[in-house]
């Protein structure tokens, strides 16, 4: 694993920006509804995450910590 | 592992009222990063607009100054003069800035206030439920314009960028979209560099943005983003209309 990314999901509003634009396809949205009424995104870990942070770009929430590993 | 990015400290940390995927909640978000970054959150100034942005001040952690419905330009025209040591920014939606408030902005641009525009051009008056703007394209099915905008009947849409490069006081105008992840980070740097040329007081600064209404265009998030790509842009070219070198 190369990077990973924490969602907020009591700030998170499902718009799935992050899930349209992941490169790797990681995100899918949660089935369990949040407080405001969402169903949120969730990141899969056990995909690969380069820790791009284009996810965390694009979010409108500003829901979304990425994390990467030293070394990229 | 390394943290590479998280929320910035200039934006409050509380639910934005912003629909789903809504361009707004992203330009906060930079607005707060650049804030950040430039270190400039203990003396900008914001002007919020009437629109969906009301709110603005409930968000972007720095002082700010309620303007009435198109004068934002007008206001930040006066709080730059007191306070010239501010950096000084109005932040208006297209009915904000190019309908009701189309005198003051163009004043304040012509004149060369040494302020800066955030101009949020979504082709709708959204807070009030989708009426058509100033800058609905030909075609556009609006609440108002129900069976689509026609030149006959409304006129073309208004491009601000291209009108204020007819006058002398702007000095750096550039249309950006927050559409896709090259799209925010040029946003990114246009606002900075627009906030650069008023550090330098070189003069007005304008920074239009095509942004995402996905509730009144009846769209989602990513079809919204498609439809900017796709659609909105070719009339509304993206790219820096006006360069004066400061
Ligand atoms: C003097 C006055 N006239 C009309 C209104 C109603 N009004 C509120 S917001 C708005 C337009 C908002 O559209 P826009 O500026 O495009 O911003 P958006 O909501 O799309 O971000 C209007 C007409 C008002 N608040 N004040
Ligand atoms: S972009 Fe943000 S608000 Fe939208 S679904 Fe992803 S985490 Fe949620
Ligand atoms: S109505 Fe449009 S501009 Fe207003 S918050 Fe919703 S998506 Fe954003």
């Amino acid at each position: 694993m190369k990077g990973k990314i924490v969602i907020d999901t009591s700030m998170c509003k499902g718009c799935q920006l992050c899930i349209g634009f992941c490169p790797k396809k990681n995100i899918f949205l949660s089935s369990q509804l949040n407080a405001k009424g969402y169903f949120p995104a969730q990141a899969d870990t056990k995909k690969v995450c380069n820790g791009c942070g284009i996810c965390a770009l694009m979010c409108p929430e500003a829901a979304i910590e990425v994390y990467r590993d030293d070394e990229n | 592992m390394k943290k590479v990015y998280s929320r910035p400290k200039s934006l409050r940390n509380v639910s934005m009222h912003y629909c789903p995927g809504c361009g707004h909640s992203i330009i906060h978000r930079l607005i707060a990063e650049l804030l950040d970054e430039m270190n400039l959150q203990d003396q900008a100034i914001c002007v919020p607009p009437a629109g969906c942005a009301v709110l603005a001040y409930n968000y972007i952690d720095i002082d700010m100054v309620e303007a009435p419905h198109g004068r934002a330009t007008a206001v930040a025209t006066g709080v730059k003069r007191v306070r010239p040591d501010n950096l000084v920014f109005s932040y208006q939606g297209d009915g904000d800035l190019a309908a009701i408030g189309t005198a003051e902005a163009l004043h304040a641009a012509n004149r060369g206030e040494h302020i800066t525009v955030i101009f949020v051009n979504n082709a709708v008056y959204g807070m009030t439920g989708g009426q058509m703007a100033p800058t609905s394209l030909i075609g556009q099915k609006t609440t108002t314009s129900p069976h689509g905008r026609t030149v006959a009947n409304e006129g073309p849409p208004i491009r601000v960028c291209e009108l204020m490069a007819q006058l002398g006081g702007p000095s750096y105008l550039e249309r950006v979209s927050v559409s896709s992840p090259a799209g925010v980070r040029k946003t990114k740097a246009a606002i900075k560099k627009a906030f650069e040329y008023q550090i330098k007081k070189s003069g007005f600064s304008l920074v239009e943005i095509l942004s995402p209404c996905p509730t009144n265009w009846k769209m989602d998030a990513m079809a919204s983003c498609a439809w900017i790509d796709e659609v909105m842009a070719k009339e509304f070219p993206l790219g820096v209309i006006k360069e004066v070198q400061c």
